[in-house]
């Protein structure tokens, strides 16, 4: 009798357990964060777009690097381009070539990462007529 | 417990509970007559305690002036050469604090464009080279670019990563240190410590050890049963 009581009593319990409010769909039972995880191409595209603003001034291109260089993450080639472009709207040549060295600095160890970027940009630097520190010999000491 | 023992016996309530010269139940000598009002938890450790503190305050003086001389130079060559107040381009400060109110240049690593270019008051090859900027950079030259780069920013990438000498002043500090307070447990160990206990003579180790021998301290596993017993010697 007692087990009968012990064993109603745990399913009870269980059940109450599982009416807790998850709002989980019936087969997912975990209770992960609802909130909308954005895809890769979202974020570029809001930073490229953030960037790409025509009238940008020169605190929203300071606020805009800043804080992309703080994510854990080397932006995509177009993003850079937006912001190089960014850039030249400022006639900001020198904050140009300081992002070409914030991001060879986030790529940290990965070394191939830096040229693969340059060769992707490289049609921007070339039409912008903006110099890689390399050209210019400031990436050594 | 008034029945006579044997010397081999294995019970050790003949001996003496404590060691020769602890007089339990008088209290301490305490070293002069105001200090007893401060502190009941005072050390027991009669007139050597009060020898032993000044000592030490004296060691702790001279050792901290070196060192203080040590980290001073440090200091100074670290307050001279910091980038983000000595822009030395139009900045009258008498004082050597950082107007907060103002924007800020810093050379960071994480955060590329700070608020404010590195050199503020621009004289006239400046100006006009801020103008050439304005139209298509193509025209300009490589020094042209760089003279730009070096008006707004203080260090590239490189020069903020550039490893210092720093290291040596830590080791070099740290060996002083260990150095001096060798000298100190020297001389405290020549001037300072009492004479060494009678029971650390060699005659009285040889007696003791001949004792734990007879007692068969740890016969199984320790003591006695290195002792090769058959040949008077260790095993």
């Amino acid at each position: 009798m007692f087990r009968a009581v012990v064993r109603l009593s745990t399913s009870g319990v269980r059940s109450l357990a599982r009416t807790r409010p998850c709002f989980s769909a019936p087969l997912a039972s975990r209770c992960y964060s609802h909130a909308k995880v954005e895809t890769d191409e979202e974020f570029d595209a809001r930073w490229v777009t953030y960037f790409s603003k025509p009238d940008i001034d020169a605190w929203e291109l300071k606020k805009g690097m800043n804080t992309l260089i703080g994510y854990d993450l080397v932006p995509e080639p177009k993003i850079l381009d937006s912001a190089l472009r960014a850039c030249r709207r400022l006639n900001d040549l020198a904050s140009a070539i300081r992002i070409l060295e914030a991001v060879k600095d986030k790529s940290g160890p990965h070394k191939d990462i830096y040229p693969y970027l340059i060769q992707e940009l490289q049609p921007t630097l070339t039409e912008l007529g903006i110099s890689t520190p390399e050209d210019l010999g400031m990436d050594k000491l | 417990m008034n029945q006579p023992r044997s010397a081999d016996d294995g019970n050790l309530t003949h001996l003496p509970i404590r060691p020769q010269g602890f007089n339990g139940g008088d209290g301490p000598v305490l070293p002069g007559p105001g200090r007893q009002h401060k502190n009941k938890l005072y050390r027991r450790d009669g007139p050597a305690s009060l020898g032993m503190s000044t000592l030490r305050t004296t060691m702790l003086h001279l050792t901290t002036g070196r060192v203080a001389c040590l980290l001073s130079k440090r200091a100074v060559v670290a307050l001279t050469n910091s980038g983000a107040r000595m822009s030395s381009h139009g900045h009258h400060e008498v004082s050597d604090s950082v107007d907060m109110s103002q924007p800020m240049y810093w050379d960071r690593l994480d955060t590329p464009l700070p608020d404010r270019p590195w050199k503020d008051v621009l004289d006239s090859t400046d100006k006009s080279l801020k103008q050439k900027e304005k139209g298509p950079w193509t025209a300009l030259s490589k020094e042209e670019k760089i003279a730009l780069y070096r008006l707004k920013f203080n260090h590239t990438y490189p020069e903020m990563k550039r490893p210092s000498h720093e290291w040596k002043t830590v080791i070099g500090g740290m060996f002083i240190f260990f150095g001096i307070t060798g000298l100190v447990v020297f001389w405290q160990g020549h001037y300072v410590y009492p004479p060494q206990p009678h029971t650390f003579g060699e005659e009285w180790q040889a007696k003791q050890i001949q004792r734990m021998l007879d007692m068969r301290v740890n016969p199984i596993e320790g003591f006695s049963a290195q002792w090769d017993y058959k040949n008077k010697q260790w095993k």
